[in-house]
């Protein structure tokens, strides 16, 4: 019997679950070692080739190297790992979060500053806030870090 | 014996540290949110504790996806500081209380929860930046920690009737330790927040208050909140929240004793992505 998972009609969330953590297990492992100054310095150095000693699959390589943490979301990255690439590429959680919103720094910046994200609208998928499908990319970012 | 005379809340925001270690906690924005913090720096000098149990969750630090225990106390004499990506934060060294946290481990599992024992162990943000909030920049962190590190990274995260239940198991081990130890229990993480997808940036000013009003009068009603609720209403990473109920579990009103003072409460949005919220309740 397929377990229930209420979460999946959340709007603009994917929630990591044990089948995520399965699906992105490598690329999870992967942010884990940018945890030392090191390993840092290697990836930046050759990403392509800092990748390749990792079994990840092509689709989350490609999403590491276009610094697109949606896609790395998609391909199983939880954010608490992918905070490591982050912090690698100097970026803050802040930077982060935004980048998935498509919304610039500076938009995203500002939506916090007012109150943050309203929930209305924002509960169900199929209602009309602003992290409902339709109303994607919200801004004028570039959608990556 | 040991007895647990208070109890303190906070979020625990990355940023927040961050601000503090780069000298910013002068700039309006932060000034804000270090604002609600100075009765409790005042409180902390006045009522310090021996022993802070604090109850936290590890981002990713020293539990990656090798293992991922849904409770872990340190039982470690000692707790580095963790280079989270961009180096470790320039705070003191963390030391723990090893006996009091093997009497807690044996007391807690034989009341049938399942802990795991963790003698090794980085401490992030999770764990430093509320004692950086609570004491300032210091050369030395003024009390023993012992670290509780919940899984909030892997869903499902433990229930707040389970949490609720750990916290109050916590208190009878606590308080049958027979050194006269003045401890507080923390709970940190939340409030809401979400920091993944096009839904990032979600803040929940309304149900936040109403689950500071319903920690401080109606705890067991609030332990009964599922998961998803937590998801839908306070982020994807708000539902760190629950850590707040093992914290509040272990209040002497729980196990029959008299309704806890509150010392403080201040609320604030934003610290970067998330609302903040911190509580004081003394026994």
């Amino acid at each position: 019997m397929a377990l229930h998972k209420p979460y999946q009609d959340v709007p603009g969330t994917t929630i990591f679950d044990a089948e995520q953590s399965r699906k992105g297990y490598w690329l999870n492992q992967f942010c884990m070692s940018l945890m030392k100054a090191d390993n840092r310095a290697r990836f930046k150095a050759d990403e392509r080739a800092y990748l390749d000693e990792w079994p990840m699959t092509e689709e989350q390589k490609q999403a590491v190297l276009a610094r697109d943490l949606n896609r790395c979301i998609a391909a199983g990255g939880n954010i608490y790992f992918l905070a490591k690439l982050g912090a690698t590429h100097g970026k803050s959680f802040q930077q982060m979060a935004g980048s998935m919103t498509g919304m610039s720094e500076e938009e995203y910046r500002d939506m916090m500053v007012r109150g943050g994200r309203s929930v209305e609208g924002n509960r169900v998928m199929g209602e009309d806030g602003d992290a409902q499908l339709h109303h994607q990319p919200q801004g004028h970012g570039k959608g990556t870090l | 014996m040991a007895r647990i005379t208070a109890s303190l809340y906070t979020s625990h925001v990355p940023a927040i540290g961050a601000a503090l270690d780069q000298g910013k906690t002068q700039e309006p924005y932060w000034q804000k949110v270090f604002s609600g913090y100075e009765f409790g720096q005042r409180w902390m000098r006045e009522h310090k504790p021996d022993v802070i149990f604090l109850v936290f969750n590890d981002h990713a630090t020293s539990f990656s996806l090798e293992m991922i225990p849904t409770f872990a106390i340190g039982t470690a004499a000692e707790y580095s500081i963790a280079d989270e990506g961009w180096g470790p934060r320039p705070v003191p060294k963390v030391y723990g209380h090893a006996e009091l946290a093997a009497h807690i481990a044996q007391s807690v599992i034989q009341d049938d929860f399942d802990l795991t024992l963790v003698n090794k162990m980085d401490v992030d943000h999770g764990l430093t930046v509320p004692l950086s909030l609570l004491f300032g920049q210091v050369d030395a962190w003024p009390c023993r920690v012992i670290p509780f590190a919940v899984n909030g990274g892997q869903y499902p995260v433990p229930s707040g009737r389970r949490c609720f239940m750990l916290g109050q198991s916590i208190r009878k081990a606590i308080e049958s330790f027979d050194e006269p130890l003045n401890v507080q229990i923390w709970g940190t993480g939340g409030m809401s927040h979400q920091l993944q997808g096009p839904r990032a940036g979600l803040i929940n000013k309304e149900w936040d208050n109403r689950f500071l009003d319903r920690l401080i009068a109606d705890p067991a009603g609030l332990a009964e909140v599922s998961h998803i609720e937590y998801v839908r209403e306070a982020g994807s990473e708000g539902i760190e929240l629950v850590m707040w109920l093992i914290a509040r579990g272990a209040m002497a009103d729980v196990a029959g004793g008299p309704p806890p003072k509150v010392m403080h409460r201040f609320y604030h949005v934003p610290a970067s992505n998330t609302a903040v919220g911190h509580l004081i309740l003394e026994n």
